[in-house]
């Protein structure tokens, strides 16, 4: 209890971790070419700092710290108060510590991956704005907060993945990512603004919000409506069908970001807002957890496939990534243990993808290829590589006792308990898949001979380090949730109550069996390294390579005719009725300005000027009265005289 | 006792006389002669009627024209030598300035 009371406040500043990162940024920025390193050093002391915080949160939490919420005014709309705040519960800290480990990781194998590149020091900028957003999402108390850290990291995920730019590919990827994301941001925002008009414009605290909807509140329609909305948002976010074609092609930016973007953090915040706002979706009609059951599901399986065919070794990672993320979303429609297990598959998916990436990110830079084609046998000389990479491969396929092998378990399990035969076939085949694929991801990268043209060589320490260090995780988080443990795990996170794990033993031998066969049948077909892929052969390996053909749809149906007709429509409309209107109105107006002219000009100039001339043409003629003669003027006198003697007499 | 009628003949003619020299003439001198002549016309009528009415006011009136028509006639015999000395002339048809 002693370090319970000496860590009990720390829940409090929570939001310190998140400040941390958006506070070396500007530093990086300013100082950091200056400085020895070109700013790597403040974003790993910050994310370091931020990550030792994080650890303390957690054990705050575990000894017993209980949830924490705080806020402060940041402004008001009418009736509606924004706040800044931070809502500590135990996967609030559990998600800090995965994000900030991750990050810390990405942080320092940059130093050596970057190394010598001409935008190292903004990579660390971005990098560190990056890490600040992604913490923000997840201690974020209310909507609007969370939607301004999840808009910052597509931005920053825009940036980083379009880091090369020259490359024109690069840069189209970045704008795709973007723009799909975005696709899903825009229902997001518009979940977010159902939500909190429901409340008649009150508040946009998650947590009331849930209240409200869990007191019924709110009309079932209305939040079923809410419910789609947002699910937009996780879509988009976390690449799920038919969203999912940016991420693939997000593999083009540095591996360290896709590491840290696309595998561990922002990815996964799509799962981690659906579990955030978790009331709307089990308030909302059945349909709509059935339906993200379905898009979940036809991801995992979908993508795992995809991943077969892959030869760019980031590609089959990205694939795996987005499968995996199915499996997340198909269990947040399974029930409580669903949830439960879908966060112990993203906390430990967390280390053992990054591990992954980090592990290829390594190769490539000693390959200096992302094609598997051009590797093979690089276990001999990078064999730190090698043994991390195969730690983090096998947690993927699940076998124990692997991280990967206990949540995936719990998943299952989840799934069984729920009765959802069909979901829980359909993923243990795609476990199956993953696990054919991950083997022959390893034997054609790792071993056969080595078919490319430089010579690889083992990385530097500041990139082996966090592999090794992601290893431990790998091995040691599964343990976290494992049965045999007491599942410490989920007495931190758990939704409705603490659940209780029962280890399932035909499931677990369903899983292991799922696995062993995969890994088996691509040792079968992957031991020799071919020129041509051995599974060329089957039916649906075109479909599969050409992807499902979903680019070419979005190609052919969306983009091209928008680029096209829409914008050769938009276009016209613009020259001919835009400007035309435009023009049609300055033409007027100039009509209408001569006519006002003439009239000012004629009439009333001709009006002033005719009075002024009157009246000088009149006193022209009668100054010839004023002769200046006397005399004269004395006749007038008398004759007016004799005048007005005339008038009286008569009178 | 002359009679009235015959007063207001001579005071007409008199009066006639003045407005006549006050036009015709072209020397400043004989114009204000001429304006003497005209005061002293109704000077003439005025004690006519004084003599008439049996009134005295009248009479009072004309030694108020006297007084008035001496200190006129000094005060324009000044401007006749003053513009005579500027401009060499009391000729009424150059002394124009009076105008537009």
């Amino acid at each position: 209890m002693e370090a319970a009371a000496g860590s009990a406040g720390l829940a409090k500043y929570a939001w310190v971790i998140a400040l941390l990162p958006l506070l070396s940024a500007p530093l990086i920025l300013f100082f950091g070419k200056r400085t020895p390193g070109r700013g790597w050093t403040y974003g790993v002391a910050s994310v370091g700092a931020a990550f030792v915080l994080s650890l303390g949160v957690l054990w705050n939490f575990v000894t017993g710290g209980g949830t924490h919420a705080s806020a402060i005014d940041w402004f008001q709309i009418g009736s509606l108060h924004m706040t800044l705040g931070q809502y500590v519960d135990g996967l609030t800290a559990v998600m800090l510590v995965a994000v900030t480990a991750v990050s810390l990781c990405v942080h320092i194998y940059s130093i050596g991956y970057m190394h010598g590149d001409s935008r190292f020091t903004w990579f660390y900028v971005v990098l560190s704005i990056f890490t600040a957003a992604m913490l923000n999402v997840v201690i974020a108390d209310n909507l609007f907060q969370l939607l301004v850290g999840w808009e910052v990291m597509g931005v920053c995920s825009y940036l980083l993945i379009g880091h090369w730019w020259e490359e024109h590919v690069n840069s189209s990827s970045a704008i795709k990512a973007f723009i799909t994301t975005r696709i899903g941001d825009v229902p997001f925002m518009f979940g977010i603004f159902v939500l909190i008009a429901a409340t008649g414009f009150t508040t946009s605290n998650i947590q009331e919000i849930g209240h409200l909807i869990g007191g019924g509140e709110m009309a079932r329609g209305v939040v079923s409506i809410a419910a789609l909305l947002l699910f937009g948002g996780a879509i988009g976010k976390s690449a799920q069908f038919p969203l999912h074609v940016w991420l693939p092609d997000a593999m083009v930016g540095p591996t360290p970001v896709s590491a840290l973007i696309h595998a561990a953090t922002m990815v996964a915040a799509g799962v981690y807002m659906v579990g955030r706002t978790y009331e709307v979706f089990i308030n909302a009609d059945p349909w709509v957890l059935q339906f993200v059951g379905v898009i979940g599901v036809i991801t995992a399986v979908g993508a795992g496939l995809l991943g077969l065919v892959q030869d760019d070794i980031k590609r089959v990672l990205a694939y795996s990534t987005v499968s995996q993320l199915g499996y997340m979303i198909t269990l947040m429609s399974a029930g409580p243990a669903g949830r439960n297990a879908a966060f112990f598959h993203l906390f430990t998916h967390a280390f053992f993808k990054a591990l992954l990436f980090l592990g290829s990110g390594s190769v490539i830079h000693a390959c200096h290829t992302n094609n598997m084609s051009e590797m093979g046998g690089m276990r001999k000389p990078m064999p730190i590589t090698f043994w991390t990479f195969l730690v983090g491969s096998l947690a993927l396929a699940g076998v124990p006792p692997l991280a990967g092998f206990f949540s995936k378990d719990e998943l299952l399990v989840a799934l069984e308990h729920d009765n959802q035969m069909v979901l829980f076939v359909l993923l243990l085949a795609s476990a199956a898949v993953t696990a054919f694929y991950t083997a022959r991801m390893v034997l054609q990268t790792f071993f056969g001979e080595y078919r490319g043209h430089g010579h690889p060589h083992e990385s530097p320490v500041t990139m082996t380090g966090p592999l090794v260090f992601l290893a431990g995780a790998t091995v040691s988080v599964g343990l976290l949730g494992a049965a045999q443990t007491g599942a410490p795990f989920f007495d931190w996170v758990f939704f409705e109550e603490p659940e209780h794990i029962t280890f399932v033993p035909w499931v677990a031998a369903l899983s292991v069996a799922a696995a062993v066969l995969g890994i088996l049948g691509g040792w079968t077909v992957y031991r020799e390294w071919r020129e041509r892929d051995p599974i060329a052969i089957l039916r649906g390996y075109t479909l599969l390579s050409k992807k499902y053909y979903l680019d070419e749809i979005y190609w052919r149906g969306i983009i091209r005719p928008v680029r096209d007709d829409v914008a050769a429509f938009v276009y016209w409309t613009n020259q001919r009725v835009l400007d035309g209107a435009v023009n049609g109105v300055a033409w007027v107006t100039r009509l209408f300005s001569r006519g006002v002219r003439t009239f000012d000009e004629e009439v009333i100039d001709g009006a002033v000027n005719g009075l002024g001339q009157t009246v000088g043409f009149t006193g022209g003629l009668l100054r010839y009265l004023q002769s200046g003669n006397v005399q004269r003027y004395a006749a007038f006198l008398f004759a007016g005289v004799v005048i007005l003697a005339v008038i009286f007499t008569r009178i | 006792m002359i009679r009235l009628p015959l007063v207001l003949f001579f005071s007409a003619a008199l009066f006639s006389i003045g407005v006549y020299g006050v036009l015709a003439r072209r020397n400043a001198v004989l114009v204000l002669m001429s304006i003497e002549l005209m005061l002293n016309a109704v000077n003439v009528n005025l004690i006519g009627f004084s003599q008439l009415w049996r009134d005295l006011t009248g009479q009072v009136f004309a030694l108020f024209v006297i007084a008035v028509a001496a200190a006129e006639v000094g005060i324009g015999l000044a401007i006749v030598i003053l513009v005579y000395r500027n401009r060499e002339t009391i000729n009424l048809d150059e002394v124009n300035l009076l105008k537009w």
